[in-house]
This record gives C-alpha cells, structure tokens and sequence, in this order.
C-alpha cells in the first residue's frame, strides 16, 4: 500500500521538456512509474518519448487522470507552476526545484492551505518513492527493494544512503522532505501516514541542523506513534550561525541544534544513531528481532 | 545573507520606514566630517553582525567633531564578538522618550510570518520574552495577506502601544513588512524603534536577513556581499559557486549532499577525538551530480586551504553511479596536476551506492599515490583523522 504513492499513481511533469524534467522523465519511467504526461504551455502537443504535453495541469488532469505532479521549474516560476497545480486540484504536488525564494514557497503553501486539496512535498526535495510501486522525483530507483520500512529524510544523499544500507529489508515508501525553512510536508505529515499504513512496520526519521521540527516530530511521537523509530540527526560539529547547504540548516542561538533535536528525540523513546551506519543498524535489529 | 545596520537602513530609508541620517565612515577624518556636516552631538557606532556591541564599547556619543574623530579611531579595527569593526556609522544624536521593540520574521513552525513587539525595547529582545513574555506581542502573518493596515492596528493593539502614536507605529509596521516582501527579507528587526520628545517614531536601529534563494531578482543586493568579513577561501569558492563553509580544523571535506556533508563533518569530529581532537576544515557539498568538474574545483579550494593536512572525499553515487565518480576524482587531479597545482596532501575516498563495486575497483587499479580507498564512511573517518594527525 505504501504512503501517498503507489503503483496506481499517474503522474505528470511540470517542466518536462526542460534537461533535468527530461532526464528524470526518463529515469521514472525506467523504474517502472506510470509517467502519463508533461505540462508546457508553449510546448503543448509535443511529446517527451511518446509522453504527451498538455498546455496546462488541469488539462493534462482531464485528458489522463493523473494524480501526482513532479515539478521540475526553474525556481523564479516555481511559484507559478505550485499554484497551477493546487488550482488544478491534484491530490500531490512534489516540488524537486532548489533555490525557490521562501517567501514564494511561503504563499505557494498559503495558498495550498487555502484551496485544501492539494499535499505538496518539498520544495528542495528529492522526491518519494515506494519501490516496486512508483517512484516521483529523483531518487534512484535501483538502491532497494520493496520492504517494511519508512523512511522520511530532510537530506537527500542521506536518504540513499540510509536506503542503501537497509536494502536488504526493503522500505515501504521513502519522503525526501527537503532542507527548506519551509516545506510542504513535514516529518510529523510523514510519521502520521506511515502509522496510519499497514505496509509500514518501523519508521526511520533522518533530521538536520535549524529549526524545531524534529523536536516537534518527537512530540508527535510520544502521543501518536506506536510503531517503533530510529532517529539520526546530523550536523553535531556545525557552528552556529553558517547556514550549512541547505537554507533551513543553520544553527541561530540556542534553537536547532543537532544535540537539542537527539535529547528531544531520546526523551520519547526514539533510538538515535551516532552515524548513518549505527542508525542502520539499530533498525536492523529491530527488522530482524519481529 | 544578515545585513550590517547601515544596509538595513537604507533598505528602511528606501521603503518608507522613518530613520534618522546616517555616514558610514572607514576613518576618524571621515567621522570628523559626517560630524561637522550633522553637526554635535552624533553617535559613533561600531558596524557589526552581532549583537551586544553596546556593551562592548562599540557606541559612543560624541559630542564635537574631534570627539567623533578620536571615538570612531578607537572603535575601528576592535574585535567585537570575533568581529572586526571595519566601518562605523555616524548618525545625529536622536533625544528619545520612549524604546519600542517591533519585527516580521519566517515562522519555521507555522509555515507563516510572525510580528513581534513590545512596548519595552532597547534591550535585548530574547531577555524580555523569557523574563517578561506578556510584555512580548507576536501576531501571525499570513504570508498572502501581509501586513496590511488592519492587521498592523492589530498587532499594534496587541503590544499596547499608546493610542496617541497607535497611527504612527501601524504606518511604520506597514512599510517594514514592505521591506520584508519587497526585499526578500526573512527578518526585519527594529530595535529600538524610538518615540522622541517632540513625538516622532524613529527606527534607531536596524537588522535585516535576506534570502539569497532570492537574488535573481535584486541585482542591488549584490552591493552587500561583506568582503572584508568574508573568510578569503570561502570568497574563492562563491566564484567557482561552491557551496563552501571554512571551518577551523585539519580534514579537508568533500562530499555531495548536504546532509551527507554534515554528516561527514560529525564522523570526523567522531574519529578525531581519538587522534588529539582532529577536527573537519569546512563544509563542502558539490552537490548530488558530482561531475569531475565541480570535483576538481573542490579539490583546488581544500586542497590549498594551508589547515587541512588530509582530505576526505565522501560520495554517494545515487543519480550519478559510482564507476562516474571515481572516474570523476581521478580526471580532477589530473586536471589540478595539469593546471600546476602541486599535490601533496593524502587524500582518503570512500564511494558507496550504485555501482560501487565497479567504482572502487577504478580507484584500486588507479593506484593513485596520493588517493586510499576506504569501504565505509566510519573506517574511512578515522583512517583521514589517523593522516591529518600524522600518525
């Protein structure tokens, strides 16, 4: 069943006929995703391999029935193509662009929040992807097989990684959240679904460096989530006040440090690696002790 | 990117928000003349970005020109908080009744922007919300709605401004959230915003954060990138647009991904403490391609970072497989070696992920002198920490 995305998923691209739109066009539809269609106003009526593109999301909506939107926009039209697609109404909006401007991000979600139909996942992501299912975005699609865990990361590379030394065991569904101030979707949105999913045995949370999500998430969990949670948090040794690759990820003050966001996360009972790979194997045991 | 005082001025100055003039001065001459021009009595204050600089002797009155002379003398070239004070700014002594407190900033949780104010500013904000939190109004900023007049009398009466400059204060948060919108600004802080005898609104101070996500579209912003306060190899890595950090420590880093960079940089510090508190050197993520290109470029700027005795080179082959990425490390020191730059330091690689068999077989049979391929990213930690220590 897997979270938000499964194997009867259509999916368009805003921003198909772009390099990176094409390229991962390309590589969702080599892992097995139902890509149904591109959106390109000015380019409607071509195709992509045979994939058509519609003029907008809402008749590529009407014309194929899709359900998921990948974006792939330049970031000053991030905002734009977002509201296109909440207007349209599509369930999942997944935003892979970087270096949208938060204040764009900022009403784009505003507006989501408004018309109340549409989850968005990023922006800054790699996307989601439920192996053996669908795969929207651009994590690649070959690190692991179809499992029981889920997994929800703030990184990235992180998130490969983490798939990668668990692939044995398989995920469920994996959310690459993204590094922004300001997401879509949330670490808690995630924890919620994956309680909620039959599919998904024990979650895996991988946070960062700045804000307080990861504190709030362990809230979360101490009143919501009955399945078990292996934590990572990384950024220990980063200096306060350099914003370290990410937008979201910097240190202001006291608030959002990695060692904050662990206690907070120990405190409810999350286990939490010192490295990607201890985290893997806490996981691990608890996959192999059911 | 946070603003220096006289910057966020002038982004005030250019929307509306009423402030007093101001002559950013580099000298005690110059300070002499932006004085006799204002005429006595101007404060003298130290540019810096941090907070605290009162305390530290980095604002002064003074009370004719050859005092502005002799004060600005004395603060510039001090060391505030680890900030050298390169400029100060001089500004006419403003007579003050009343300190205020008022700014828009990103609220993170609430996917939002939150107003916050007070009727007791002048000092430091963090002090009043912990020890005197009802005194601290924050009201919610639909980040579609904005600020407009109704909701700044909102936040207006939330902070119990007295009524008689209710008018004034709404019009000032009006045209500060301007500033926050117009600017691409993710905080705009006013502090104090001043009420003077003859009753008029004065924003004294000023911070401003702007979102570099957002540069496309301010070309004027460029004119604040802080040169003098920048670290030489970080203003090295912006032109061949690195996402670069320097830390203070012996490891060189490279890796691809933030998080994964981060990371790295933790399971050095780990692996370090072992061998004498051996610590990361900087933060680089040449991001999840890792084309040879970029590798090289990384490369040249940590390589030439005259602290880093080792190099960590930490790569996930996701999008691009791991045969491209030591293909990739190999082609960047050829392409260093070729361009004269000497290499001498040992460099410890660990790639993992798709392909990773075939990857490290590349770099086996390379046999690079300068290159050890480790399997995990712990052992090669310690094994990069074990080098830079020199043991």
């Amino acid at each position: 069943m897997a979270i938000w995305l499964d194997s009867n998923s259509k999916i368009i691209v805003q921003g198909m006929t772009g390099s990176e739109g094409t390229k991962h066009t390309r590589r969702m539809v080599a892992s097995g995703a139902q890509v149904v269609g591109g959106v390109n106003a000015k380019k409607a009526g071509e195709n992509v391999d045979g994939i058509p593109v519609f003029a907008s999301v809402a008749e590529a909506m009407a014309e194929t029935g899709a359900n998921v939107s990948v974006l792939f926009v330049p970031p000053r039209f991030t905002k734009d193509a977002i509201d296109e697609a909440v207007d349209a109404a599509i369930p999942l909006a997944v935003v892979i662009t970087e270096g949208v401007p938060v204040h764009d991000t900022a009403q784009a979600f505003q507006h989501s929040q408004n018309v109340g139909t549409t989850r968005i996942i990023g922006p800054n992501c790699p996307g989601i992807i439920s192996p053996g299912q669908s795969n929207a975005g651009i994590i690649p699609a070959d690190i692991t097989k179809p499992g029981r865990i889920g997994l929800v990361s703030k990184s990235g590379t992180l998130t490969y990684q983490m798939m990668y030394e668990l692939r044995d065991i398989g995920f469920s569904t994996c959310v690459g959240i993204g590094g922004d101030p300001i997401i879509g979707t949330t670490h808690i949105d995630c924890l919620e679904a994956f309680e909620a999913d039959p599919e998904t045995d024990a979650i895996v949370m991988i946070g960062e460096i700045g804000g307080d999500a990861e504190e709030r998430a362990a809230a979360y969990i101490k009143e919501n989530v009955t399945k078990p949670v292996v934590g990572y948090v990384a950024g220990f040794t980063a200096p306060e006040g350099k914003t370290m690759g990410h937008a979201g990820a910097i240190v202001s003050g006291s608030a959002g440090t990695a060692a904050a966001k662990q206690e907070a996360l120990e405190a409810v009972g999350v286990k939490v690696g010192k490295t990607p790979s201890a985290t893997a194997a806490l996981m691990r045991e608890i996959m192999t002790a059911r | 990117m946070d603003l220096y005082e006289y910057q966020a001025k002038h982004l005030f100055g250019k929307h509306g928000v009423p402030v007093t003039p101001g002559e950013v001065c580099t000298t005690g001459d110059a300070a002499h003349e932006a004085t006799r021009k204002f005429g006595s009595p101007v404060v003298v204050k130290a540019q810096v970005k941090t907070g605290g600089r009162g305390k530290a002797g980095g604002v002064k009155l003074a009370d004719s020109p050859d005092d502005a002379l002799a004060k600005a003398t004395a603060i510039l070239g001090m060391d505030i908080k680890g900030h050298t004070v390169y400029k100060v700014l001089v500004t006419p002594a403003a007579d003050i009744a009343e300190e205020y407190y008022v700014s828009f900033l990103l609220d993170r949780a609430n996917r939002a922007f939150l107003a916050m104010a007070s009727v007791e500013g002048g000092v430091e904000i963090e002090e009043v919300a912990a020890t005197n939190p009802e005194a601290l109004a924050k009201v919610r900023v639909d980040a579609l709605e904005g600020c407009t007049p109704e909701k700044a009398r909102e936040i207006v009466a939330a902070a119990r401004f007295p009524e008689a400059i209710a008018d004034q204060v709404a019009d000032v948060l009006v045209r500060l959230w301007d500033v926050l919108v117009k600017e691409d600004a993710t905080l705009v802080e006013v502090n104090p915003l001043v009420l003077t005898p003859t009753g008029e609104v004065l924003a004294l101070d000023g911070k401003v954060t702007l979102d570099g996500n957002a540069d496309f579209r301010h070309a004027s912003h460029a004119d604040f990138t802080d040169r003098e306060n920048t670290d030489a190899i970080e203003l090295r890595a912006k032109e061949f647009d690195l996402n670069y950090v320097k830390l203070h420590g012996e490891v060189g880093i490279i890796g691809n991904g933030a998080g994964l960079v981060m990371s790295t940089l933790d399971v050095v510090a780990y692996a370090g403490e072992e061998f004498g508190g051996i610590k990361p050197a900087n933060f680089l993520d040449i991001g999840g391609g890792a084309s040879a290109e970029v590798m090289a470029n990384g490369l040249d700027i940590v390589l030439n970072d005259p602290e880093v005795k080792s190099c960590f080179v930490n790569v996930f082959g996701g999008i691009t497989a791991c045969d491209a990425v030591a293909n990739g490390v190999l082609q960047a020191l050829d392409m260093l070696e070729a361009k004269g730059v000497k290499l001498t330091k040992p460099i410890v690689a660990r790639i993992d992920g798709n392909n990773a068999v075939e990857g490290r077989r590349i770099l086996t049979e390379a046999n690079h002198p300068l290159v050890e391929l480790v399997e995990t990213m712990d052992d090669a930690a310690r094994c990069v920490a074990q080098l830079a220590a020199g043991k």
